[in-house]
């Protein structure tokens, strides 16, 4: 027996597999057991009812798909009074996810959201197509500080502060969320892109710009992980481009304590309890009794050089 | 459960060959079928039959199924594609698509053979619905359009209700499924580009006597938005209900993702929904078309 458990602060997950925000629903419970997953993670919500952005909002391309969806719903009270409760039934912790273009609003949701059925709430402060300052604020290192000081203050549920892999630095800006108080980070959102189609010279997407969806991601976010691992002190969900179990391990041995799956599961609907059975074999097959000491346990401090590389290193 | 390791061996965890529905309690599954035959109907269609497990034999018209489409060129097809089912053979244990080999997803399908095994998820959306009361419908269907209500077809048939089908096509060769619905019975009427028959002045004089001999008790279209607003139009003043099956761009086909929308109008006020869960098939006066 392996022991997939794993603990994101004080949020006890049975296993590191979770779905990501936006490619997931209660919905999915048709075709798979949603109990078997780590977590649950709800679709963005913002305060006010939103239609999204125009049609058609996804379109392939060579490498993945690129979408921009505009975090369409019915507003936060509708959510808490019927969306939370469409979660509640299931046993995995609820992960409920907010976005704002104000910080005062921002607080002012986080607090409404912090409802007996809620687990954690997770900060898309990194949507995209929203502008730097009001919405995306994980492209600056202020910007992220005050929105989630403001959200730390607002509420006592574990705060995850998801990041935007299109920051210049974005060890700089994980630093200061775990500065401003999350609990955990999310890495990361999507990478911003663009489709023009040569048949008509027009952008693919109603809204022009999207957000691109790839395995191909999965080395930059990994990245990503990695090095920011090395700098914050609070655990890390990988999000971006897993497919396989294999990728699970790669995030955890770069430091995630779990990930976040989107994509894999549009490809394939019973994808995420798939990856978790991988995950299993693959930890028992090799005698690792818990999944959590595969967190960070890259071997990279005593790479082999070659003695003439060695040499011109002075070593 | 796969008793294999996986190491890499793999591209994705996903169902394997082999591997049975992991979920057979669930109402829609992720299954590895079997192609029995993928056969061209004319120069631009396909009809593909595949041996499929029980739960996907549940699927009803105007429902449909997602396609992991295998690549046509080498390169990647990263999104599902969706398709109605066509025809359901329970006593075969195989399920029907007829499709148009267009892009890369419906071309990568057309290379399928028979023996080879396709990833399909479904029985996915709400299909059509017949009510007791109607005694003989119109089914009016552009191109692949039909594909979507040969099934119904068969289902009001089934039923006892009476079938017009007007079958609408660019040229006469590409009239499709005719022999179907002459065979449930159906009185079949097409109309073409070439002679101008399917303009929608001659449709509409088709349907206003359909209505006047009392063959009309619901409309049903598929596949073109003029055809749509032809039937809207006559639907609302001769007081025909009618249904549509829509189409759009679609992600992950179970209402996640909020990819699929189009727009209705209900007691006028416009609202959008989500193709794959509150449809395919919709009240026909609430489509605004596209
Ligand atoms: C509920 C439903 C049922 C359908 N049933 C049938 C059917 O029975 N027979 C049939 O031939 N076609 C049907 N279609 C249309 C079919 O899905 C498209 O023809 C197909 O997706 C085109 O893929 P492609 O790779 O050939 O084209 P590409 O142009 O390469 O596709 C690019 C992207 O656009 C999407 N796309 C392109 N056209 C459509 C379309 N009309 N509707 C939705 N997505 C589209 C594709 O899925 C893909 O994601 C149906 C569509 C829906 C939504
Ligand atoms: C259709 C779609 C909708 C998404 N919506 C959201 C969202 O509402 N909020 C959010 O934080 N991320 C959203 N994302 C981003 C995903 O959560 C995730 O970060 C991204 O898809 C990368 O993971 P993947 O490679 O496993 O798909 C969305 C992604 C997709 C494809």
């Amino acid at each position: 027996m392996v022991d997939l458990s794993v603990k994101i602060g004080d949020v006890i997950c049975q296993n590191p597999i979770q779905p990501a925000s936006g490619a997931f629903s209660w919905e999915y419970n048709d075709v798979i057991d949603l109990n078997r997953l780590g977590a649950l993670v709800a679709k963005t919500i913002c305060r006010e009812p939103r239609l999204g952005n125009p049609t058609p909002r996804m379109a392939e391309t060579e490498a993945g798909i690129i979408q921009s969806i505009g975090l369409p719903g019915k507003g936060i009270d509708y959510f808490v009074e019927n969306i939370v409760p469409e979660y509640a039934r299931f046993k995995p912790p609820l992960v409920v996810s907010v976005s704002s273009e104000s910080i005062e609003d921002f607080a002012a949701l986080s607090r409404e959201l912090s409802v007996p059925d809620v687990d954690v709430i997770e900060c898309n402060i990194s949507c995209p197509t929203r502008n730097t300052s009001g919405g995306n604020f994980a492209l600056q290192e202020e910007h992220t500080k005050e929105v989630m000081t403001a959200i730390r203050e607002a509420t006592d549920k574990p705060v995850w502060a998801k990041l935007s892999p299109n920051a210049g630095d974005i060890v700089s800006i994980a630093v200061a969320a775990e500065e401003a108080g999350a609990d955990a980070l999310v890495i990361a959102n999507t990478f911003l892109s663009l489709k023009i189609r040569t048949d008509n010279f027009r952008p693919a997407l109603g809204n022009k710009f999207g957000g691109m969806v790839s395995p191909a991601l999965k080395p930059i976010v990994l990245r990503m992980v990695y090095q920011v691992a090395k700098e914050v002190n609070i655990p890390i969900i990988g999000v971006g481009g897993v497919t396989k179990a294999e990728d699970v391990v790669e995030y955890m041995l770069a430091g995630a304590h779990a990930v976040g799956i989107g994509y894999a599961g549009f490809r394939n609907p019973t994808a995420l309890t798939t990856i978790i059975d991988d995950l299993e074999i693959w930890c028992d097959e090799r005698g690792i009794e818990r999944v959590t000491d595969l967190i960070g346990a890259v071997k990279d401090d005593d790479m082999e050089m070659d003695p003439l590389v060695a040499a011109s290193h002075g070593v | 459960m796969t008793n294999l390791a996986p190491n890499e061996k793999y591209t994705n965890s996903a169902i394997r060959p082999g591997e049975p529905d992991p979920y057979p309690q669930k109402p829609v599954g992720e299954y590895i079928t079997d192609v029995v035959s993928n056969n061209w109907v004319n120069d631009e269609y396909k009809l593909m039959v595949l041996k499929a497990p029980e739960k996907a034999l549940t699927a009803y018209a105007g429902q449909f199924f997602h396609l992991l489409c295998p690549s046509p060129d080498g390169a990647e097809v990263w999104m599902r594609r969706p398709m109605s089912v066509y025809n359901v053979d329970k006593s075969a244990g195989q399920i029907e698509f007829l499709y148009k080999c267009e892009g890369r997803g419906t071309k990568g399908m057309g290379t399928l053979e028979a023996g080879d095994t396709f990833n399909v998820s479904g029985p996915l959306g709400i299909g059509f619905n017949l009510d007791p009361a109607w005694k003989n419908i119109v089914v009016l269907g552009r191109g692949v359009g039909l594909a979507t209500l040969a099934p119904l077809s068969l289902m009001a048939a089934e039923n006892g209700v009476g079938v017009t089908a007007i079958l609408s096509a660019r040229k006469t060769e590409l009239v499709m499924s005719e022999d179907l619905f002459k065979g449930i019975g159906a009185a079949t009427i097409k109309v073409v580009d070439t002679d101008g028959s399917s303009d929608v002045s001659n449709v509409e004089k088709i349907l206003e006597g359909l209505i006047l001999n009392g063959k009309a008790d619901a409309f049903f279209t598929c596949g073109s938005s003029r055809l749509l607003k032809l039937m809207q139009t006559l639907g609302k003043s001769h007081g025909v209900p009618g249904q549509v099956a829509m189409e759009q761009i679609m992600v992950c086909g179970f209402g996640a993702c909020y990819v699929c929308m189009r727009t209705f109008e209900v007691d006028g006020a416009q609202t959008l929904r989500r193709v794959c869960r509150e449809g395919p098939v919709f009240n026909m006066q609430e489509a605004v078309g596209w």
